[in-house]
């Protein structure tokens, strides 16, 4: 899952990355480099919900 | 607003730079103390040992090689062309600071006040390991940091790169812009603060079996006032200095980055004061610090582009976002960031970002770029050219920074053995307490 959330994080950079120069200027690019955050919202949460409540110092 | 030329300021400018520069070390101090001050008793001294080491790890490294990775407008970098469009994507100079003139020029006051920038930085992902992150660990995370993390995203914004290209190339705007910091500063530091915490895991006795957090509060609220004061002052100097010298701004134009600063500072302070007012029944003495510090934060990117009212704004809601963020960190995400340096550095860094590309105005174009200035200078676009920084940030900044400290981990353990928490860092790792004198009273000395 942590690993999911990172690829998620890494791929949203992309798509927001490559958006830049096969898109020109307008709507379309707009929508990419919004999707591209939005798919690092969902490997951000992929991420926090992967992290395990680690009961540390229950002696 | 106007373009400064690389070739060199006028004497009153520099000596203006040295001055807000010399106030940024206070920033470090002050978030050092408030790390302390937000910490047990028992590992008091550790935290101040470890903001000291950091520092000088820190300043040490970036001068063997982060500065020739980050680089300043006009100096050697490498570049790739992508779809007939120059990326600049990595400083080329020397190793050591070698062939920097320190004569006045600003490649050379940038130097002094990145070299402080990056402790500035390298000092934020200790509040969130506070009370368990080994001193050896510290200092290696803070050489992974300085050496690399920083001076790589620094000079896409900082160092004429792709980011600070962004308008030129594409038409965003006048590229990703940020005056003070919030971005390669706050938002590294405080993502790397994040990625500490998921290494590190909480404290112990910090979660109970229900997963409920448990309370353990800082142990010295004068600290942490204090140390909020100190900030404010280091503050005032990078967001003057990183104005003038990132942003171009006129040496005059000061005056608004300070009142900016000032401004955001204290709204975000009072909405928190306010917002734990209404929801506890008083105000919280570590959040409402902790939300002035994020008004801070918040104002480094937008605080030369903004008006007066512009910086309440972002101040009033940097000081609620802090607030509520604090406590969906701890509550909901199962994340143990004592010194609440996610909440303050990362998340109020971002919403500073955002700002500037919402509610800021240029006058001109702005200097962020080789020649004289960012030779497109629309305004439109320049929310997305932010957007950009902020995707690139979370989707390649927070992994890098993850997966190097993560690597690290399997060669220099991060956390100290139980028994080191046990017994509190000062005396496990120093040898002795911060505070020897203390005496502990127990129940037959409290009034009945």
């Amino acid at each position: 899952m942590t690993l999911a959330g990172f690829l998620l994080l890494l791929t949203g950079w992309g798509i927001a990355l490559a958006a830049l120069p096969l898109l020109g200027p307008g709507m379309i690019r707009t929508c990419f480099l919004l999707a591209g955050a939005a798919i690092e919202i969902l490997g951000l949460s992929l991420i926090i919900r992967s992290q395990p409540r680690r009961l540390v110092g229950k002696e | 607003m106007t373009s400064v030329p690389p070739s060199g300021f006028p004497a009153t400018t520099v000596v203006l730079c040295l001055f807000f520069i010399a106030l940024v070390p206070l920033a470090s101090i002050g978030l050092s103390v408030v790390n302390a001050g937000l910490g047990r008793s028992h590992s008091a001294a550790h935290a101040m040992l470890s903001a000291l080491c950091v520092f000088s790890v820190a300043v040490g490294v970036y001068f063997i090689c982060g500065f020739a990775w980050q680089g300043y407008i006009g100096m050697p970098a490498h570049t790739i062309s992508v779809a007939g469009k120059s990326w600049n994507w990595i400083g080329a100079a020397p190793f050591f600071l070698r062939r920097i003139e320190f004569d006045g020029s600003p490649a050379s006051l940038a130097v002094w006040l990145q070299m402080l920038s990056v402790a500035l930085a390298a000092s934020i992902p200790l509040g969130a390991g506070v009370e368990r992150w080994r001193l050896p660990a510290c200092c290696a995370s803070t050489a992974l940091l300085a050496g690399w993390t920083y001076p790589l995203f620094a000079h896409w914004v900082w160092g004429g790169g792709w980011l600070a290209q962004l308008g030129t190339n594409y038409g965003l705007g006048h590229g990703f812009v940020d005056a003070g910091g919030a971005s390669c500063i706050q938002v590294v530091g405080g993502l790397t603060a994040l990625a500490m915490a998921w290494i590190l895991g909480p404290r112990r006795g910090k979660y109970g079996p229900d997963g409920m957090p448990a309370a353990i509060p800082g142990h010295s609220g004068v600290l942490i006032l204090w140390g909020c004061s100190l900030a404010y002052v280091g503050w005032l100097g990078l967001n003057s200095a990183g104005a003038i010298l990132f942003a171009g701004i006129e040496p005059g134009r000061a005056v608004l980055v300070s009142i900016n600063t000032t401004l955001a500072a204290g709204s975000a302070g009072l909405a928190a004061a306010l917002v734990t007012r209404l929801r506890f029944g008083r105000p919280d003495v570590s959040i409402t610090a902790n939300a002035w510090v994020g008004g801070l934060v918040a104002s480094s990117a937008a605080c030369a582009f903004v008006s007066p009212a512009g910086a309440v704004i972002i101040g009033l809601f940097a000081g609620a976002l802090v607030t509520f963020s604090v406590e969906w960190f701890e509550l909901h995400f199962g994340v143990d960031d004592p010194g609440g340096a996610i909440s303050v550095h990362g998340v109020a860094g971002i919403w500073g970002l955002l700002a500037l590309g919402l509610l800021g105005h240029f006058s001109g174009p702005v200097f962020n770029l080789p020649g004289t200035a960012s030779s497109h200078s629309s305004d439109s676009g320049q929310w997305l050219a932010q957007l950009m920084g902020v995707v690139t940030l979370l989707g390649f900044v927070l992994p890098l920074t993850y997966g190097l400290n993560l690597l690290l981990n399997l060669v220099c353990r991060h956390r100290v053995a139980p028994e080191g928490e046990r017994q509190g860092l000062d005396l496990y790792e120093l040898g002795a307490g911060a505070y020897p004198e203390f005496v502990t009273h127990t129940e037959e000395f409290t009034q009945r």
